[in-house]
């Protein structure tokens, strides 16, 4: 295989952002027929790598070469046209079309009025269709297809073109056992017609299943190439994690309270199932998992901005029913959301304004604002947290990223929580303002609050929980002491490995 | 100016552009017609302004909070209306409450559909034009309406009265642009109204209830309608059904010109004040300088369109952008 030409080759891929090496002189490449594994963690470079095969970025510095010609892709189109296809995560068909307008879609075959030539659409497409096997026909509404027919529209899409390279990334997400069978048939076809294909996926057994060699990424950098058949699960895991963790594993330095939040069999619809656990009063619990995996809509519940369908919540060991966010306000329960820019603050108005608002009504002299005590609140946290604005009035939008999360989190701790919840707290921020966040965090245990960590990023989980959950598609898989976990039984867990003998 | 490249320039046009409008518009009239300047006029001009002035502030509070309302022109015909026909029914002490407590179940029923429901303001209001109008016609059966003893009632006095030599329509709208300005610079639901239109998903997860503000806000809007219905009314004690037509166009404009997004989030009753006296003051020249009231209604559109592109171009810091 080695000797064969590489279907694409990536040659010292170099990105960088204001601040961030995204990408440091990532090379590798897929061979015709084969299917070739991306992995690393959340932020180890691979999307950036697939915006840049993909057209959406321009690298600053590398090669993509194509069946050994070197391409430049400026946009997603001219990317399709080199040969190089992606199925994305999120589906991006036009609902309303059929299957046929969707696959051709910027070149629908046309008569010579200009008129769109419906007949010849039709058949071409029912062609592409049959060696799908799928079981719907050209004319069918996009709308009404499976979520796992959308993609076969979207892998049809693709079979347009003379493709030489084929991304799938996450592909299997959101599909049942049965509609993977299908996806990995077709997968194979691909493979058996000299497509070279990119499998990004989070999980183990898939990767073992379907994949030739993985490359590994870290931090932007690219960590090796291992052969699957001769590969283990530990290999992989000590290339995707291998550095010295920085960050020091977190040990208890308090005694625990009493259970301030317990959740007895929680249940959301199809977003997760049978949840329990608890968090004292000092302690920190990290929830761990894939993007999807449920945990930002547990916290959503919490905040009352789920309603669960089948469960309990017990505050301070008394049932509540949370309906909105100001029920959940009023019973102490603060959430720093997921997404601070959208969620988390109102850009256009002041640091000030922003922290306050939730308590704005209570901060009043008769009818009005009383300025002197927001002034006061927002001085006081600005020092606690050491957030770096040259005054309150400047807009929350003008603050970088660091700041901008601790304005969210003082906004919370002005209201004195008895349980915060914090999801992602350090995403799209600085390294600097990373640590401090995490000190912060820990302070905040140790001063009695009840604290719960959602993060997508291992080193940031192991280094904060006292505890930690991990979910896999909607079910807590295991939950473990910091004394116990360990990076590969963590990632095991949260891949659904072992998901068999849990269930069982 | 020197060193100023092209797109300094441009960003200043964008960020100053109507005041930079406005005052070649005041030297042009005032060269025109020196009348244009006199004490006299710019009390005129006040005075005219009052209705659309008052009209304005409600709308503040609406666009401020993400939402429009196209409705307030045919709403302030239907006050109008209603009030100068109960005024012969029940006097005007009554009148004037029942007129308000109609006027203001307008108001709620938008405020229900646009924020309890979550409906597009837009769609809810432009049809709520149209239905008001509708409702205004079936309740005149189509007539004029008019105060019968136009000579012998105390209600006259809104409209027409003064107090210490300043029309009670000025003193009306300056009390009320007061009492809303403190209302929403200085009390937690102005807060809430800013927080709620800068960005709806951040104000509901700090425990806001955004249908509420939304709801309010309309309700808002629906009072300063009844109160510039009741002006309308009181100063020429009859009436025409369509009295209030096309004034949501200018309401609108002065609340933009004013500087006020209508994404929402930015805005200040101190701002739609200038806007609303940018707006007359054009009109009153335009009319001195002779061109026909008619015309009026191209130029406001023009005027529209000229803000509405500013505060884009605002926001992207020039006056064109490739991207949206």
């Amino acid at each position: 295989m080695s000797t064969a030409t590489p279907a694409l080759r990536l040659e010292n891929i170099v990105k960088t952002f204001p601040g961030v090496r995204a990408l440091d002189g990532v090379s590798f490449s897929v061979l015709p027929g084969e299917v070739h594994a991306l992995m690393g963690e959340n932020g180890a470079g691979k999307s950036t790598l697939m915006k840049v095969l993909g057209g959406i970025y321009q690298p600053d510095g590398g090669e993509i070469i194509v069946s050994e010609q070197k391409v430049v892709m400026r946009s997603p189109l001219e990317a399709k046209h080199k040969g190089i296809v992606f199925i994305h995560q999120e589906l991006s068909l036009a609902k309303e079309l059929s299957v046929a307008e969707n696959i051709y879609l910027g070149e629908l075959p046309h008569n010579r009025f200009g008129l769109v030539d419906w007949q010849h659409l039709f058949e071409k497409t029912d062609a592409i269709l049959q060696r799908l096997k799928v079981g719907f026909d050209a004319r069918t509404r996009v709308g009404d297809l499976s979520i796992a027919n959308q993609q076969m529209v979207e892998i049809a899409r693709a079979l347009t073109h003379e493709a030489k390279a084929v991304i799938f990334d996450e592909p299997t997400a959101s599909l049942t056992d049965a509609e993977k069978v299908v996806l990995f048939e077709v997968i194979e076809d691909l493979k058996s017609h000299g497509v070279g294909i990119i499998y990004i996926s989070h999980r183990m057994e898939e990767i073992f299943k379907m994949t030739d060699r993985i490359t590994v990424l870290r931090d932007g950098q690219y960590r090796g190439t291992l052969d699957t058949a001769q590969t283990t699960e530990e290999d992989i895991t000590q290339l995707m994690i291998g550095r010295k963790l920085d960050l020091t594993r977190n040990a208890v330095d308090h005694e625990f309270g009493a259970a301030a939040l317990e959740v007895e069999n929680l249940s959301c619809g199809t977003l997760y199932t049978d949840i329990s656990f608890s968090v004292r009063e000092g302690e920190v619990v990290g929830f761990y998992g894939l993007v999807g995996a449920g945990r930002t809509e547990i916290a959503e519940t919490l905040f009352g901005l789920r309603t669960p369908t089948a469960g309990k919540i017990l505050l301070n060991g008394r049932e509540v029913h949370i309906e909105s966010p100001v029920d959940a306000i009023e019973l102490g329960i603060s959430l720093v959301p997921e997404n601070r820019k959208e969620q988390g603050l109102v850009l256009g108005m002041n640091c000030r304004d922003n922290m306050t608002l939730p308590q704005v009504d209570a901060l009043v002299s008769g009818p009005f604002v009383k300025d002197s005590a927001e002034i006061e609140i927002f001085g006081h946290y600005r020092d606690k947290l050491e957030i770096k604005t040259p005054s309150w009035k400047q807009l929350a939008g003008n603050l970088s990223g660091g700041n901008q999360q601790k304005i969210v989190i003082g906004k919370w701790l002005s209201m004195h929580p008895k349980v915060l919840i914090v999801d992602e707290p350090t995403r799209g921020i600085d390294v600097g303002s990373k640590s401090e966040i995490h000190k912060l965090i820990r302070d905040l245990a140790s001063q009695g609050y009840a604290i719960i960590v959602i993060s997508s990023e291992m080193p940031e989980i192991l280094h904060v929980s006292d505890r930690i959950v991990a979910m896999y598609s909607g079910r807590i898989m295991r939950t473990f002491t910091a004394q116990e976990v360990t990076e590969d039984s963590l990632i095991q867990a949260i891949s659904g490995l072992g998901e068999s003998e849990k269930v069982a | 100016m020197a060193g100023w490249t092209r797109s300094d320039i441009g960003g200043f046009l964008a960020k100053q552009g109507i005041l930079i409008a406005f005052f070649l518009f005041i030297i042009g009239f005032t060269i025109a017609n020196e009348r244009f300047l006199a004490p006299e006029n710019i009390m005129g001009v006040v005075r005219s302004s009052a209705i659309l002035g008052v009209m304005a502030l409600g709308v503040t509070f609406v666009v401020i909070s993400g939402n429009l309302d196209l409705s307030v022109g045919s709403m302030m015909s239907f006050s109008t209306i209603v009030v100068l026909d109960l005024h012969d029914k029940l006097g005007p002490a009554l009148a004037i409450p029942a007129m308000f407590a109609l006027t203001l179940c307008l108001g709620a029923l938008i405020g229900f559909l646009v924020g309890y429901l979550k409906l597009n303001s837009l769609i809810v209001t432009l049809g709520m034009l149209s239905a008001i109008h509708g409702l205004t016609l079936t309740y005149s059966g189509g007539k004029n309406m008019d105060i019968a003893d136009k000579g012998g009632t105390w209600f006259s006095i809104f409209g027409q009265g003064e107090i210490f030599g300043i029309p009670v329509p000025i003193l009306i709208f300056v009390g009320l642009a007061a009492l809303l300005g403190i209302v929403l610079a200085r009390t937690p639901f102005g807060r809430k109204v800013y927080a709620v239109g800068g960005n709806g998903v951040a104000a509901t997860f700090s425990g806001i209830r955004r249908a509420r503000i939304v709801f309010a806000c309309y309700l808002l809007s629906s009072f300063c309608v009844a109160t510039a219905g009741l002006i309308q009314a009181s100063r020429s004690l009859g009436s025409q059904n369509t009295v209030g037509q096309g004034l949501e166009l200018e309401v609108l404009a002065a609340v933009i010109l004013g500087g006020a997004s209508l994404l929402g989030g930015s805005g200040t009753i101190f701002k739609t004040i200038i806007g609303v006296l940018i707006l007359g003051f054009i009109q009153n020249g335009l009319l001195l300088v002779g061109l026909q009231f008619y015309a009026q209604y191209v130029v406001t559109w023009i005027i529209i369109i000229l803000a509405v592109w500013l505060d884009i171009a605002a926001k992207r810091g020039r006056l064109w952008s490739p991207l949206a």
